[in-house]
């Protein structure tokens, strides 16, 4: 095994500066994409329990869709199948107009692939509340939109924050798989690096160092909204989610 | 038969059973009673070696618990024991539960441990059931298993931990109906339960429990007529008042 | 665009199958040598020695944090420079599967047998079993029913996920499906294909996973 080590590489200029440009978009992807996956996947989340099963029926399928579609050909379809089967002039649009294609297709992507797994995850912790609490909510007067906001989702909430963070954990791995429409995140630039100096260990457990501290860092906000839930007189983590 | 000789046992710095003491004779019946949390499981699981002590000795049958030369299983297999939640082995039906032990411990073949899992079904009432999983029947049936299981054993000594108290009120009957006979045919129990009903029935003696002490070691008879500390009466006027 | 025409997909039927038997045969050995993997970590855990159960709590930890892109990455590189000679993407993919998804089995496997109820262990024990043979008859078996929905789930997610050998080139069904796409011009009709396949047979193994679990719940 002959492998020259230089450790000095990835502190080296442009090196440097592209594995944190890689960090910064990896970042930036995951938490915009979440921004949009969170809402969205309650509304689908909740709709799939909700009293119209019209409705119950089309978010399930809309789960299902993004569910059993590998991630990857959801970009591909994105990225270069969209464009061509929208009218033409919002295809040209996509494809000449936008300022960053990679980066706005890749992240509206991740939302919707993500919202999909987040509404299951909401799902079953309406489940596993219960029907006690709907009908309490109910009978008390409120309307489903009350009974949602004001309980069912509160509750739903504190029983589902462990499969939620990781999810959460899941979707900066996940944004990692843009790179095959062309963003450059961190993966990307890691292998970019790799490719320039031939320095694959350096570049790769920086990049590895990278996601590691990604992630222990989400664990640790995990935890303290966790704490901060628990305070607040919720259910906490207790009562786990099989 | 038994012999229980000053027995300590902390869980970290928190001592739970103190100084405790009582020889329990071939034939009787010991009833273990006293508030939650003052140690009657723990003291029952000493008896065959599933919780471990610091201090003092537990000799069964001649054979001292903590001894090197003794054989913790061989020992275990002729200490029955009944808990609290059944525990019976989901994943076999009734007879299969009955004889795993017989046949992987005590070598017996196949046919003569269905034989005698037969008998001890009928004995216990529910000889229409042996095919069936443990899901499929009542709690009190359950619990009716589970000491059928242990009997299969042959033990010399039967434990009980609380049989009826996950039991629904119109079940504990059929349990403790099984549980009457067993100790008329001259079996000797310990039994902790908050049943004074079956006390007064069949119960020899009681050992009454408190923080960790064996505060009283009467006659049955005497500790329900006369108990001597305040904390056995407070007890035993909780007891009825319930 | 012209209008979705299906010839192009007809016509490169023979390369597109060749493709979904790669993409079969990867699933099947990942998914094999993931759970042997697997299990071994979670045995490393489990065990009363200390240093061998922080080792495999680190291997877990730092393999679930990092993507599978980049798994295959680190091992498209490190398996050529550890074995001294080029073995080409297929076997370099199979081995990141293999480590990489061993650490997600493990973790099912543990919780597995954590989740048997402590008092199924007593029970046993307290009819004069011994540690081996209650793990054996007793905690085992359960522990395998409370695993198995969990380990056709992740199977179905590594069927999904081998499509990333993409990055490497092997020629996968989505790779092959993406040459035929360049080939032919045509990447609206191949890349809906695409998808659809992955979608029938993900959603078929669901379904299936779903009515036997039904008829396991007893
Ligand atoms: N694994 C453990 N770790 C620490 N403390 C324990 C443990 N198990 C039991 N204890 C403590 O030991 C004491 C006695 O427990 P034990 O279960 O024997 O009580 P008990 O008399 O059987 O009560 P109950 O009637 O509620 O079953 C309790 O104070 C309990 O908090
Ligand atoms: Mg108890």
């Amino acid at each position: 095994m002959s492998y020259r080590w230089n450790w000095g590489i990835i502190f080296e200029q442009p090196y440097l500066s592209w594995l944190l440009q890689g960090l910064g978009v990896t970042v930036a992807l995951s938490c915009l994409a979440w921004a949009i996956a969170l809402p969205l996947g309650t509304l689908v989340g909740s709709l799939r329990t909700g009293p119209y099963r019209a409705i119950r029926l089309l978010c399930a399928w809309y789960v299902q869709a993004f569910r059993n579609v590998p991630l990857i050909v959801q970009m591909f379809l994105w990225f270069f199948v969209f464009p061509e089967v929208v009218p033409k002039a919002v295809g040209f649009f996509l494809k000449r107009q936008l300022p960053i294609p990679e980066f706005t297709m890749g992240c509206l992507c991740l939302a919707l692939y993500t919202s999909a797994r987040i509404a299951e995850i909401i799902r079953s912790g309406l489940e596993a509340a219960g029907n006690g609490p709907r009908n309490a909510a109910l009978a008390s007067g409120m309307t489903y939109y009350q009974a949602y906001r004001y309980v069912l989702l509160p509750m739903s909430f504190r029983l589902t924050m462990p499969p939620l963070t990781s999810e959460f954990l899941a979707i900066f791995k996940n944004s990692s798989v843009a790179l095959t429409i062309g963003v450059l995140e961190l993966t990307a630039q890691s292998h970019q690096v790799e490719s320039f100096t031939f320095q694959g260990f350096e570049a790769f457990t920086a990049a590895t160092v990278l996601y590691a501290l990604i992630s222990w860092a989400c664990l640790g906000i995990a935890g303290a909204v966790n704490r901060q839930l628990s305070n607040a007189g919720g259910l906490g983590t207790e009562v786990a989610i099989k | 038969m038994i012999k229980i000789d000053g027995v300590c046992k902390w869980y970290g710095s928190h001592q739970v059973l103190t100084e405790c003491s009582a020889s329990i004779a071939r034939g009787e019946v010991v009833v273990v009673c006293g508030p939650s949390g003052s140690g009657k499981s723990t003291l029952i699981k000493c008896i065959n070696g599933l919780e471990s002590f610091q201090r003092g000795d537990i000799v069964v049958d001649q054979e001292s618990i903590k001894s090197p030369k003794t054989k913790i299983y061989k020992l275990r297999s002729r200490v029955g024991m009944v808990f609290q939640s059944f525990e019976l082995y989901p994943h076999l039906t009734c007879i299969e539960n009955i004889t795993l032990a017989p046949q992987k411990v005590l070598k017996r073949s196949r046919d003569e441990s269905i034989d005698r899992a037969k008998t001890l079904l009928k004995q216990v009432g529910l000889s229409a059931h042996g095919a069936k999983y443990p899901s499929q029947l009542s709690g009190g049936q359950q619990q009716r298993v589970a000491i059928a299981r242990s009997l299969a054993m042959d033990p010399l000594v039967m434990l009980f931990d609380e049989p009826t108290s996950a039991l629904d009120p119109e079940m504990i009957n059929e349990v403790l109906d099984v549980m009457v006979d067993l100790a008329r045919s001259g079996m000797t129990m310990v039994v902790v339960t908050h049943e004074m009903g079956f006390a007064q029935r069949v119960g020899t003696r009681v050992l009454f429990m408190d923080a960790g002490v064996i505060v009283e070691d009467r006659a049955c008879s005497e500790f329900f007529d006369r108990p001597e500390s305040d904390r056995a009466r407070a007890f035993l006027s909780s007891i009825v008042r319930r | 665009m012209s209008s979705f025409d299906l010839s192009v997909i007809t016509q490169n039927i023979p390369w597109l199958w060749a493709g979904m038997q790669l993409t079969i045969l990867l699933t099947l050995l990942a998914v094999a040598g993931g759970i042997i993997v697997g299990v071994i970590l979670a045995l490393c855990r489990l065990s009363p020695w200390w240093a061998l159960s922080a080792a495999a709590k680190l291997y877990v930890n730092l393999f679930r944090s990092i993507p599978l892109v980049l798994a295959v990455f680190w091992f498209y590189f490190l398996v050529p420079i550890v074995t001294g000679h080029p073995v080409g993407p297929f076997y370099s993919v199979l081995i990141a599967f293999v480590f990489f998804e061993g650490a997600y089995f493990a973790e099912i496997v543990r919780s597995g047998i954590q989740g048997v109820r402590r008092g199924q262990l007593s029970a046993a024990l307290s009819t004069g079993l011994s540690h081996v043979q209650a793990l054996r008859y007793v905690v085992m078996p359960q522990a395998i029913r409370n695993m198995y929905p969990v380990l056709v789930t992740r199977s179905i997610i590594i069927f999904q996920d081998t499509s990333l050998a993409f990055v490497v080139g092997l020629t996968d069904f989505l790779t092959s499906a993406n040459i035929v796409a360049n080939r032919e011009g045509r990447p609206v009709e191949i890349y809906c294909f695409v998808a659809v396949v992955y979608f029938l047979l993900c959603y078929a193994a669901e379904a299936g996973l779903n009515l036997s679990k039904r008829r396991v719940a007893r």
